[in-house]
């Protein structure tokens, strides 16, 4: 079926070599960042980085923009599940 | 109808399935390269669960011990962190080049690929002994006389720091070993360009090991 095709997409080399000029880009920008005292906000810029470089490997990397759709609906439940893990802990961890 | 390439003709006769592919004369074994990649895909799940949880366990110690964690940090060298990093984005590049080349039907051109991921992966490795030498000889190492001495939250954060980057080494170890597979199979044919899915699921691994250093490296390295 047609709908399908893009399973089978091909990217040329150029794309995936632009993706990791980015990526090697944003590690320097977090470390630069990391040399600034940005006090409270320092993990935040970390951790936003961070976000911004997974979603680009996911993506690009590992295909899932191009794949069947089902593939991002389990990737979403996973970290879902995790970030109310994390919720629920950090609520216990702060108001305890 | 079929995802990929043409359907064969399946019929089921004793509860075995026997696939028929008239187009060509040699036996064909059942195939499902959508099925297999589902699987790789539940596999990493459970890896992000296994990370996640040890990430929460980070999460929780931070906030208790932030100045320890803070001080505990300056011990690890930054330099050779952003260097892993480097190597390791870079090893995911020369991956999924590798998979793009096969696809192209350069076969040498994606082996040479595979053995430089091999290589960057083997290169993050000796970066990593030599951290932990570094670490081991100023008698910093679970249990030791000189940690023990320390707070308590820097003994707990070089206990994250030590399972966390250990536990990831070794699937970095498991992807040189998968890799070393693959670069096999390539070369006798069995990875080919019409076949290729144990390439892909194994790069999605590889991914996998780099995706969990993207968020290792800040967490440890730079939080001072």
């Amino acid at each position: 079926m047609e709908a399908h095709t893009e399973s089978n997409h091909q990217t040329g080399y150029s794309t995936y070599i632009v993706v990791w000029l980015t990526l090697v880009g944003l590690t320097i920008l977090t470390v630069s960042s990391s040399s600034f005292e940005l006090g409270a906000i320092t993990l935040a810029v970390a951790m936003l980085i961070a976000v911004i470089k997974s979603s680009l490997v996911v993506n690009i990397f590992m295909h899932i923009k191009f794949d069947n759709k089902i593939f991002l609906v389990f990737i979403g439940v996973a970290v879902m599940i995790l970030l109310v893990c994390f919720l629920f802990t950090a609520v216990d961890v702060f108001f305890r | 109808m079929s995802i990929y390439g043409s359907e064969p003709v399946q019929s089921v006769s004793n509860g075995e399935i026997t696939i028929d592919n008239h187009a060509e004369h040699h036996e064909h074994v059942h195939r499902d390269d959508f099925g297999s990649k589902m699987g790789m895909w539940l596999f990493l799940l459970t890896e992000i669960v296994l990370f996640g949880g040890l990430f929460i366990l980070y999460m929780a110690y931070r906030f208790q011990f932030a100045n320890e964690f803070h001080n505990a940090a300056r011990e690890l060298n930054k330099g050779i962190g952003t260097l892993n990093t480097i190597i390791l984005l870079t090893s995911s590049l020369t991956m999924v080049l590798s998979i793009v080349a096969l696809q192209k039907r350069k076969k040498q051109f994606s082996m040479f690929l595979i053995a430089l991921t091999i290589a960057f992966a083997a290169c993050f490795m000796v970066n990593k002994y030599f951290e932990w030498s570094a670490k081991i000889e100023h008698g910093i190492y679970p249990n030791s006389p000189t940690l023990l001495d320390k707070e308590k939250g820097e003994i707990i954060f070089f206990g994250l720091y030590y399972s966390m980057t250990g536990l990831h080494g070794i699937h970095v170890l498991v992807g040189m070993i998968l890799l070393s597979v693959v670069f096999f199979k390539i070369k006798n044919n069995v990875i080919n360009p019409d076949k290729f899915v144990l390439l892909d699921n194994s790069g999605l691994y590889w991914h996998l090991v780099d995706l969990i250093w993207i968020f290792l490296f800040p967490l440890f390295y730079l939080i001072h």
